[in-house]
């Protein structure tokens, strides 16, 4: 029933240890601790990701691990003329990107894609000026301005890596990494991780079995 | 017969007395229980010595090692020189989308049975702004017509009211803005928990329940280290992964882009070219608890 001198006796000897070893040690934490230092200059590169959807399309296959096939854009496009005009609207396609569903706005597929016989796909912007894939970003800021604002403030896309430069480096999500340029608006998620919290039950159900209400 | 009665009554008394004394220890035979005499005398956090800290932080990771077969690491994250951490969320781009709550999930080992997170996202009404009218638990496709999503985690108050409730000062504001706990001192009163205008503290009720294969294994003494039953718990800006330069997980998670993170001390900073240029605002303005975390809308 009493404690049982195997348990008193680390105690009372830790105890003591602490107390006489207090003394020495009492002023151990008195000094202040160490901070980690300040940030220094931002070296490291702000990288923005490269969406594959910019040199490829996906296809109806799927490969060994569930994973739409993808090809790349100049598999067909440097062997083949696109030819001539471009179609006014997706519905127009016989042969090729069949089924491809447009929900921008008016725009016609020349607003972006530059009529260009083989080689590589090819964007313009309004004046003209002809793009590569990889620089679409100048394409989409042409007409959404302060959103292009707003990422470069850092306020709009996702990103990983470091907030502080100089201790490593940043990437940056592209337009294209969440929005479809031909379907660009976000589209509905169904959110995950619901709270099972005690105090949150649906408010509905929050004061089903409250008898003082 | 005198003498009979009186001894009687000694042994009689000897034998209560004796009991009463054994009666008293009891609680303390089944604390050492569960309790080590280390843990029994181990100091607040700011008395330990480097020395004793890292023996306590040793005596953790040997636990853990115990308890899920694995090799985690803690560290002590210290504050860095010239950094106030401070926070920005865009509700206009925000989709209620519950990223952010998820990977702060599994960023901070919390408990997988009640899907802990120190975010809660709130489905509001729009055009109102009655925090207690938030629904944290909706379970539709997101963003649903007519609503927005508000974000609520701790917002690192300049002048938190749960540090002043605290009895036993377990937990504290450290020098770059950030409040935290010390796990190993909290006695579990939950004052801090009924002071926060926020809501934004945790308690565990139980021991959190993590699977050995998703344990976060890269823990900090004050932040994402697994929690013992029945004490506070709440967020520390991922202090083990902002105080080394990193982004916070929840922003990291977010797909859309609404979190803005960084160093209110320095003038050039994301987070303060939102405080300049965008119309900022925090939550319960009027208590006078100074947020460090600012919510904004596009333009």
């Amino acid at each position: 029933m009493v404690l049982s001198p195997a348990a008193v006796t680390p105690v009372t000897a830790a105890l003591l240890a602490s107390m006489l070893g207090a003394g020495a040690l009492a002023c151990g934490r008195d000094q202040p601790e160490p901070l980690r230092p300040a940030p220094g200059d931002a070296e490291s590169p702000v990288t923005v990701h490269q969406p594959p959807s910019l040199t490829s399309v996906e296809t109806k296959e799927i490969d060994g691990l569930g994973r739409p096939v993808r090809v790349a854009c100049v598999t067909c496009h440097s062997t083949r003329d696109a030819g001539g005009a471009l179609p006014t609207s997706a519905n127009e396609l016989r042969e090729f990107h069949v089924g491809l569903t447009v929900r921008h706005g008016t725009l016609a597929c020349a607003s972006c894609h530059a009529a260009r016989a083989g080689g590589e796909p090819m964007l313009h912007l309004a004046t003209g000026e002809e793009l590569r894939t990889s620089e679409t970003m100048r394409l989409c800021a042409q007409c959404h301005g302060p959103k292009l604002r707003e990422y470069e403030a850092g306020r709009h896309g996702g990103m990983t890596g470091h907030w502080d430069l100089s201790q490593g480096p940043r990437t940056r999500n592209h337009c294209v990494d969440c929005h479809d340029p031909h379907v660009p608006a976000f589209q509905p998620s169904v959110p995950v991780l619901r709270p099972r919290d005690r105090f949150l039950a649906p408010p509905s159900a929050a004061h089903a079995g409250d008898s003082h209400g | 017969m005198d003498k009979g009665r009186r001894r009687a009554l000694k042994v009689l008394g000897g034998t209560l007395g004796a009991g009463a004394f054994a009666a008293a220890l009891a609680p303390l035979r089944a604390w050492s229980k569960s309790l080590s005499v280390e843990q029994f005398l181990q100091k607040h956090y700011k008395e330990l010595s480097p020395s004793e800290l890292a023996a306590t932080m040793r005596r953790h990771e040997r636990e853990a090692k115990a308890k899920y077969g694995r090799d985690v690491h803690i560290e002590d994250v210290r504050p860095m020189e010239g950094v106030q951490f401070g926070y920005a969320l865009n509700l206009s781009v925000c989709i209620g989308c519950r990223k952010c709550a998820e990977a702060c999930h599994h960023e901070n080992n919390h408990d997988r049975k009640t899907n802990n997170s120190y975010i809660r996202v709130l489905e509001m009404e729009q055009g109102t702004f009655d925090l207690e009218k938030g629904d944290a638990t909706y379970d539709h496709p997101v963003p649903a017509p007519g609503k927005y999503y508000l974000p609520v985690q701790c917002q690192q108050c300049d002048n938190p009211p749960c540090v002043k409730v605290c009895p036993v000062q377990a937990t504290w504001k450290e020098r770059d803005g950030i409040v935290v706990v010390d796990y190993d001192w909290c006695i579990g009163c939950r004052y801090c928990e009924a002071a926060c205008p926020y809501h934004a503290r945790r308690f565990n009720w139980e021991a959190p329940e993590i699977p050995a294969d998703e344990l976060n294994t890269e823990q900090a003494y004050l932040s994402n280290r697994v929690r013992p039953q029945g004490v506070m718990e709440k967020c520390t800006f991922c202090l083990h992964r902002t105080r080394k330069g990193l982004l916070p997980a929840c922003l990291e998670a977010c797909p859309t882009g609404a979190r803005v993170f960084g160093n209110l001390a320095d003038p050039e900073s994301e987070i303060r070219r939102v405080l300049a240029n965008k119309r900022v605002f925090v939550l319960k303005e009027d208590l006078g608890t100074k947020p460090r975390f600012f919510y904004f809308f596009d333009t």
